[in-house]
């Protein structure tokens, strides 16, 4: 029963509109660093000339503690002789409800990483499919077609096609700069609402990453107190995606927004406040698609528990988990190796860097970081961080994610993981970096016999990130995505 | 982006501006033409203006006040999106005492959902989870009828599982023995599964059809698989055809979030509440005159709630008449495995597999949730012969993926075919029986059930216990039968049945020593029924 691959015009009126239209995101020019990887991926042994994938924020440097457990807990799984009595009872149930012990354990948890200071009550935990769904979800629950949520930038790139491709909704950008450490303030935000409501857009809320994808880098308490007030001015939602909050791996602390607004002096409408979580980062499950809504609003509990028919955990997931999260002091412990084991990996990866001249956005959480690459371009726009980024595919076989598909309004900045590889691979990756460079260098100091640009000679020495004087910018009309994370 | 205020404050606007336009623009456009030739530029486009403006009200009213959910003639129903600019009145937040500017404002998908919650389909299905019955524990609890479960075979699934566990398919920590992987999972699920499902599925259809591994898609569930298929097929505002009556649940799986309306096709009694074509294409018709654009048409085989069968006549009617119209076919086979009586089970596939026919516009879809018990595990299956629908569904798989221990679980135990077909045929027998027992049953006290032969459920006849014909009286009845017998059974007209009195009853959940305790309590409201007509 063969395919039919019919071309005809007939075929195409059959489908809808959100079915052939772009809203996936995928034909975007930057599916180029995937397809690289795809073609030639790195193998240590068999392929070591390879393309390293360091465009993919996965956790995957604590799997073997989780495994550890597993191995040694073989009742919370259903497939085991010790735990297949439960099998027929799992299997059965599906009240979207989710299973009571797989609520309290989450809600434990995210108490847990958010160091104890808040409670959060189980049955305000809603499943989704993922944190991709816990995303569209609380979109579906909150906007109509053609209203908007305000998103700083730079943001992870899939919440374009996540929270508007079959929502309907529209994504405003905050601008953040990095003459401040990309930190969010409220002029930018006044300003991005004021220019939704000249072009009678109706905002609905303001979506905020903290931790922040791809900087790495987490909110202060002053900054989140400003946003609370901004949304309640407003009376506009806040949806806070804390899903990296257990990556923070040095100081400054994680402040959840649940803490800021139990704060006494914070006046806040609860009805607007809503996390999206999940377990894919903080644990490093893969593929568990294990989506976390916490709202504090009842009606959209309400609403969002009904929507997760559409993405529901399996039970078997959910049975799994609610042992595993119950144990407390694996939990800790292992929440405190993993966070050993990321800041070493950060720190490897950033000294290794500076010492080349290449610096980074100061960061403490996640599973990258934020690599300032400004001086390295011809010329401060982004067809030169195309052109640049082509060229570490290319030439240095690295896919590290371009700042222009995170909507960044800099052009130079690159994104960079470095948690889904082992320590070996990452040494290769430095290796092939610091060649790099050396070319750069040298290719630069020919060029200077014929330029006078000491400048760059300077920069490429010094491991201090400057701020490289920009011509005005050229503003890409598009905006391109990164496959996946 | 401007828009208009008209268009912001009805979303319904936003979504057919087809044909609202269209009909305004057939009033505008001469009026100005009018208008225009003597009272000038002022008249020439206030009154327009004003007519669009009245218009646009009419509209929102009209949706504002939609009819219950078992009119026949649905074409609205409860789940209608209501305006944006109800949302002031209709959230019932309740404000923290150091509140701001006001209530918060949420979508009118979640207003929406608010309404549909007092259906009866989802106030008796709460009703039993606030108080279940168990013939030990809790004797005096609300039995259930209304929800698919098989429990019939769940020991059988054990003794299937413990096999593969002990023959150390999986062993400890197997199901997550996942190599570390650096690329990313395909969403829409592992190829090995893929292969595991396709060979299934054609276990189950009897081994008469086999199945493409790569015209599979797997969701987390068969709800998400008919809403992905249904967010590829049409656009907001257009509409499927479905013969009624139909699942209760299609209504908020298909219409929810898609905006796509369903159009219920009336069945009768005197076929048995079997498909008419005839019916069909008056519907199309019909619904072309009101300017709504049929996508396509969805049939469930065997049936849900009457569990009929579709014949091979009826399969190829189905194919000419959606070429003809040039929409898509959507089978729901879900219960494909959980046949029994004499006749025959054919699959869509069958069919589209001996004829050399237009395949590109039928899709099928199935899961693992009853045929196999498993429900928690949230497996779903789209089969499409349409390459642009599948690369389309592939891509939506991101939202609804299958989570990997239970991919890797569910490879371990399909590629036992020795164990699936023994289950199987077990389970059919089982079915046979305990339908058999509880239609006898039922026949004793007087009620008579359609002849089905697949699925869960007996299609039950209480018009004689109604005291009016009519869905007050039937949803009369379903009172009783909820609040004092303590059964949760479906109302036809939650099903979209024009013919009041038809009880939808699942017998999948009950043991035999649970059926003279069900009787007897039907027994008790019937008799209280007849003594008073």
């Amino acid at each position: 029963m063969e395919l039919i691959s019919n071309s005809n015009s007939n075929n195409q009126q059959l489908l809808s509109r959100i079915a052939t239209n772009g809203g996936h995101g995928e034909d975007s020019p930057y599916f180029d660093g995937w397809k690289a990887y795809d073609n030639d991926p790195f193998n240590y042994t068999e392929n070591p000339k390879g393309v390293i994938q360091m465009g993919l924020a996965e956790n995957q440097l604590s799997f073997d503690l989780i495994e550890d457990w597993m191995k040694t807990h073989p009742r919370a799984s259903i497939c085991t002789t010790e735990g297949v009595t439960e099998f027929k009872d799992i299997a059965l149930f599906q009240d979207y409800h989710g299973l009571p012990a797989f609520r309290n354990a989450v809600a434990k948890f995210m108490g847990k990483t958010r160091g104890g200071k808040v409670v959060f009550d189980p049955d305000h935990i809603v499943m989704s499919g993922g944190a991709t769904g816990a995303a569209e979800t609380i979109t579906f629950c909150l906007a109509d077609p053609g209203e908007a949520f305000l998103v700083p930038t730079p943001y992870y790139p899939a919440f374009d096609r996540d929270l508007k491709w079959r929502t309907g909704i529209q994504l405003l950008p905050v601008v953040c700069e990095s003459s401040n450490n990309f930190n969010i303030t409220i002029t930018a935000l006044e300003a991005a609402y004021e220019n939704a409501r000249k072009a009678n857009i109706r905002v609905k809320g303001l979506l905020l990453n903290n931790p922040s994808n791809p900087l790495g880098t987490v909110v202060d308490r002053e900054t989140l107190r400003n946003i609370v007030t901004f949304i309640n001015k407003n009376n506009i939602h806040l949806i806070c995606d804390e899903i990296y909050a257990a990556t923070v791996f040095s100081q400054p602390n994680f402040v959840s927004i649940a803490e800021i607004i139990e704060e006494e002096n914070v006046i806040c409408n609860r009805d607007l406040i809503h996390i999206l979580y999940s377990l894919s980062k903080d644990m490093g499950f893969p593929g568990f698609r294990v989506g976390i809504i916490y709202s504090y609003n009842k009606n959209v509990v309400n609403c969002a528990r009904k929507m997760s028919s559409f993405g529901l955990v399996s039970t078997q997931t959910q049975h799994l988990i609610a042992s595993m999260l119950s144990d407390d002091e694996f939990i800790d412990s292992f929440i405190s190796e993993s966070s050993r084991r990321l800041a070493k990996r950060h720190k490897i990866l950033t000294n290794g860097l500076s010492q080349l001249g290449i610096g980074s956005l100061k960061s403490n959480a996640g599973l990258f970081f934020w690599m300032d690459l400004r001086r390295l371009l011809k010329e401060p726009t982004y067809e030169a961080e195309m052109t640049l980024w082509r060229m570490i595919i290319k030439d240095v076989k690295l896919n590290v994610s371009p700042g222009s598909s995170f909507h960044c309004t800099e052009p130079g900045w690159f994104r960079v993981c470095f948690a889904n590889m082992n320590d070996e691979t990452m040494e290769v990756a430095l290796r092939r970096i610091k060649v790099f460079m050396k070319k750069q260098m040298m290719r630069r100091s020919n060029l200077r016999l014929s330029f006078s640009s000491r400048r760059f000679e300077e920069c490429a020495m010094t491991p201090r990130m400057m701020g490289s004087p920009h011509s005005p910018l050229v503003m890409t009309p598009h905006s391109p995505l990164v496959h996946a994370s | 982006m401007t828009q208009n205020r008209f268009n912001r404050t009805t979303t319904l606007n936003q979504q057919e501006p087809d044909r609202g336009t269209k009909t305004a623009m057939r009033i505008i456009v001469p009026l100005q033409g009018v208008v225009q030739g003597r009272g000038g530029l002022v008249l020439g486009s206030i009154i327009p203006c004003a007519l669009f403006y009245f218009f646009q009200l009419y509209l929102k009213r009209k949706n504002r006040n939609p009819s219950p959910p078992s009119s026949p003639d649905g074409l609205l129903s409860s789940l209608e999106l209501s305006g944006s600019g109800l949302s002031r009145s209709q959230s019932r937040t309740h404000l923290s005492p150091r509140a701001s500017s006001g209530p918060a404002y949420v979508s009118s998908r979640a207003n929406s959902i608010e309404k549909s919650s007092d259906s009866p389909y989802y106030v008796g299905l709460e009703k039993v989870l606030d108080d279940p019955f168990d013939s030990v524990r809790n004797p005096d609890g609300v039995i259930q009828l209304g929800l698919a479960e098989n429990k019939l075979s769940l020991d059988l699934l054990q003794v299937w599982i413990k096999e593969s566990v002990k023959s150390s398919m999986m062993g400890a920590g197997g199901d997550l023995n996942i190599s570390r992987i650096a690329t990313y999972q395909p969403f829409d699920g592992l190829t090995e599964l893929k292969v595991a499902v396709a060979g299934f599925m054609s276990e189950v259809m009897g081994n008469s059809v086999s199945f493409n591994p790569s015209q599979i898609v797997l969701t987390a569930g068969a709800t998400p698989a008919i809403e992905i298929l249904s967010f590829c097929l049409a656009d907001t505002g257009n509409a499927f055809l479905v013969p009624s009556p139909y699942y209760p649940g299609f209504d908020r799986d298909i219409k929810w979030r898609t905006g796509v309306k369903l159009i219920p096709v009336p069945c009768r009694s005197a076929d048995n509440f079997g498909l008419s074509l005839n019916a069909l294409d008056r519907a199309f018709n019909q619904a072309k005159k009101r300017g709504l654009k049929v996508r396509g048409v969805l049939v469930s085989n065997p049936s849900n709630p009457v569990g009929n069968l579709l014949n091979r006549e009826t399969l190829y009617s189905l194919l000419d008449f959606a070429r003809e119209k040039n929409i898509h076919i959507i089978c729901d086979e879900i219960f494909a495995g959980s046949t029994y009586g004499d006749e025959e089970f054919v699959s869509m596939a069958e069919i589209l597999e001996t004829e050399d026919i237009d395949r590109n516009r039928v899709h099928i879809l199935y899961g693992l949730s009853k045929d196999l018990s498993l429900p928690g595990f949230r497996v779903g299956v789209i089969y499409s012969y349409n390459e642009k629908v599948l690369a389309a569904a592939k891509r939506l798989t991101r939202f609804s993926s299958i989570s990997l221990p239970t991919q890797r679980l569910l490879i371990s135990m399909l590629s036992d075919s020795r164990s699936i077909r023994e289950f199987l045929e077990t389970s059919k027998e089982r079915l046979q029986k305990m339908y058999t027992l509880f239609v006898e049953g039922l026949k004793k006290l007087g009620i008579e059930c359609t002849r089905s032969s697949g699925g869960f459920y007996c299609w039950a006849d209480m018009s004689g216990l109604i005291r009016s014909y009519s869905e007050k009286g039937e949803l009369e009845l379903w009172d009783k039968l909820l609040n004092i017998a303590k059964i949760n059974v479906t109302p036809g007209s939650s099903c979209h049945c024009i013919e009041p009195g038809w009880f939808r009853c699942c017998f999948t959940t009950l043991t035999e020593d649970d059926i003279p305790v069900v009787l007897e309590r039907i027994w008790k409201v019937a008799e209280t029924c007849k003594s008073r007509s």
